[in-house]
């Protein structure tokens, strides 16, 4: 079999290392014209890949953030009852024209944009249990109809649709089975010098190889709350050059230990560990 | 053929459905695989399997399925590789090197290919067959000089080494809890109902008003839907708890830092409860289990933590308990009846492993229902506080 030239579009940006699985995952959803549902610790960049593939591919990116009041039907659109009502009270303008009073949603924003878009749908799980489902519909048809008007807003140009997951809820099985899955693992000391020699050119190899070690050793911890991810790599990075940090103190101490560990009691677990009195909360249960 | 690893893998219970497999199909029909094992492996994965916690099944019934498939052109090119790389001779003693002359690259190859046909099942040790350790040239871990390593580690990672690597494993959801797949369960034990400030507007009603109004707005305001799920949380501390204080630990922070519940309180007992419970781990503070009963109304959501082994006379007896200051006038079992009276949705969730014969463990699932402290448990117990019991 003969690889398919439509395949293979998106190989990551000079920005964004992704490894094959995942390009293999995006190219997949690309061609298949199915959502991409990205899952991964936090800090993963999961949020980040959308814009890449956007600016990868040269298209235009549409964000659609999920919070916990999102309903489905705001991503279609919204039909402004009360400012008809408003204007009907006052009757300066024409109410009888309702399309004035539908605004579309980013879903739908996406559907009439002029040329194929990049829609990320960003924390999907933040929603209600049933949002997933009532957006089925419209994913896979790439259409939907606005009642009001009896217009049906159809896309010309199905978009490029990806959607991060923090897992705070299950998603339904019918929305699964719809898309692409792709889980982004924690990437390994190899893969994340690259991600961080992206960022920083310039760093040290003795700098770098330091930090890293440092940084994989805490990884290693399964105590803390909130294990440090990539993005806490890179800002105590730019802390440990801005700082002018040499790569021998690194290997002795941790500084700048507060960019790394987020939390209090994560500090306090790690200061433990080091001197060797770690006990705090959790020995509450190792005694009589 | 190809239908059955469909079957391989709804035989490691991954839920894959036909719409999904018709899906790969149209894939590879499409050529997005290029008869590449490694690319089927990623783009089966994506399109298949919707969740991380069955990626090691996923690999599980890849390595079986795949295994025979694939490992003849691998060998042969990490061999060849192996042969080429002039490196892999330096070590050689000059005696070793000479031997290593006897036999040249094409003579070891041609018999290597004739013991892989002759050979027909694994080998391990000996001195002729292909397999670990031995004297064999031929085989990895043995003492042949200039033998050729087949398998074990390299630097290609076929699709099946990567499946058989099993690194997500700790994923599974059958097998490990951390604080925030505890969170991500309790998450589900809310109640959504009308609670709080009138902070919400309600349109219907504001609409109707405004109507009847003769078209002059008045602005009706509603509360807002809140989770209304109050928690009781006890818990086992101390002896044959001790191995899964972790655990238990994590179940603790998750539900002492979820937000979401409208109170959450947590005591503390060792092995069974009697007239107190404890504050603190330690159980220096007390309250009386009566004044929970009577100041708790029975709308608290009880989840109970302890592996529910103890002597059974420490259940069922008067003054049975293990300690001194617990004096107890009532045997266990009724005050465990008591709590499971009061409140109408309790379950006991035990960290040991499924395998509950134990006499008191019996007496007291047949009070509370109850789950193994893992994902699935937590979520099957989450779902009895949702419904009755």
């Amino acid at each position: 079999m003969i690889k398919n030239p439509e395949f293979n579009k998106f190989g990551g940006t000079n920005k964004y290392i992704a490894s094959q699985a995942l390009q293999n995952a995006v190219n997949v959803a690309i061609a298949l014209g199915r959502p991409l549902l990205v899952k991964g610790e936090p800090g993963t960049g999961k949020t980040l890949l959308a814009h890449n593939i956007a600016f990868g591919l040269g298209k235009k990116l549409i964000v659609w953030h999920i919070k916990s009041t999102t309903k489905a039907r705001d991503g279609l659109y919204v039909y402004d009852t009360v400012k008809r009502l408003n204007d009907a009270r006052f009757g300066d303008r024409d109410i009888s024209d309702i399309k004035q009073y539908i605004v579309l949603g980013k879903l739908g924003e996406a559907f009439v944009f002029p040329e194929q878009a990049v829609l990320l749908i960003d924390e999907i799980d933040k929603a209600d249990i049933e949002f997933p489902n009532d957006l089925l519909n419209e994913l896979d048809e790439m259409s939907f109809y606005i009642p009001e008007t009896s217009e049906t807003v159809m896309a010309e140009h199905r978009p490029i649709v990806i959607i991060t997951s923090n897992s705070e809820k299950e998603l339904p099985d019918a929305f699964l089975r719809r898309c692409v899955f792709h889980y982004i693992e924690f990437p390994d000391p190899d893969l994340m010098s690259e991600i961080v020699l992206v960022h920083f050119p310039d760093i040290e190899e003795n700098l770098l190889r330091g930090a890293l070690k440092q940084f994989y050793m805490m990884r290693q911890i399964d105590d803390f709350r909130k294990k440090p991810s990539t993005s806490e790599l890179l800002d105590w990075i730019q802390a440990l050059l801005a700082g002018g940090v040499s790569p021998q103190k690194i290997e002795k101490e941790i500084p700048f230990l507060g960019v790394l560990l987020k939390k209090e009691a994560d500090t306090e677990c790690f200061q433990g560990k080091k001197t060797g009195t770690y006990g705090g909360r959790s020995s509450f249960f190792k005694r009589y | 053929m190809f239908v059955d690893f469909f079957y391989t893998l709804r035989k490691y219970k991954l839920p894959v459905s036909i719409t999904e497999w018709m899906v790969l199909m149209d894939a590879l029909s499409r050529g997005y695989a290029w008869s590449d094992l490694t690319d089927f492996y990623f783009l089966a994965r994506s399109v298949l399997v919707k969740s991380e916690s069955y990626f090691d099944q996923y690999d599980l019934a890849f390595r079986e399925f795949f295994q025979s498939i694939e490992t003849p052109p691998e060998i042969r090119d990490e061999v060849l590789e192996w042969l080429r790389n002039p490196l892999n001779r330096l070590p050689l003693t000059p005696e070793e090197l000479a031997e290593m002359d006897l036999m040249d690259i094409d003579e070891l190859l041609r018999l290597f290919e004739q013991r892989l046909r002759e050979q027909s099942e694994a080998h391990h040790g000996g001195n002729k067959w292909i397999g670990t350790g031995g004297t064999s040239p031929f085989g990895h871990s043995g003492y042949h000089p200039g033998g050729m390593r087949v398998g074990g580690e390299s630097r290609n990672r076929s699709a099946v080494k990567v499946a058989a690597e099993r690194r997500f494993k700790n994923l599974r959801s059958d097998v490990t809890l951390d604080v925030r797949q505890i969170k991500v369960a309790l998450k589900r034990l809310r109640q959504l109902s009308r609670i709080g400030d009138k902070d919400e507007l309600d349109v219907d009603e504001t609409v109707d008003k405004t109507c009847k109004n003769a078209g002059d707005i008045e602005l009706v305001w509603t509360r807002g839907r809140k989770n209304n799920v109050k928690v009781l949380l006890f818990l086992d501390v101390g002896g044959s708890m001790n191995p899964h204080s972790a655990v238990c630990s994590r179940l603790f922070s998750a539900a002492h830092s979820a937000t979401h519940f409208r109170d959450f309180q947590h005591y503390y007992f060792h092995n069974c409860i009697y007239e107190k419970l404890y504050t603190d781990a330690e159980r220096d503070e007390f309250v009386y289990t009566n004044h929970l009963l009577r100041t708790l109304p029975g709308d608290y959501k009880v989840i109970l933590v302890g592996d529910a082994q103890m002597a059974y006379s420490e259940l069922t007896y008067p003054h049975g308990a293990l300690y001194y200051q617990d004096l107890n006038e009532t045997a266990g079992i009724e005050w465990l009846k008591r709590i499971c009276d009061h409140f109408t949705y309790a379950v006991w969730l035990n960290p040991e492993p499924f395998n509950w014969n134990h006499p008191t463990i019996s007496a007291i699932k047949h009070l509370f229902p109850m789950y193994e402290l893992t994902l699935d448990g937590l979520d099957h117990a989450i779902q009895k506080l949702i419904v009755k019991h």
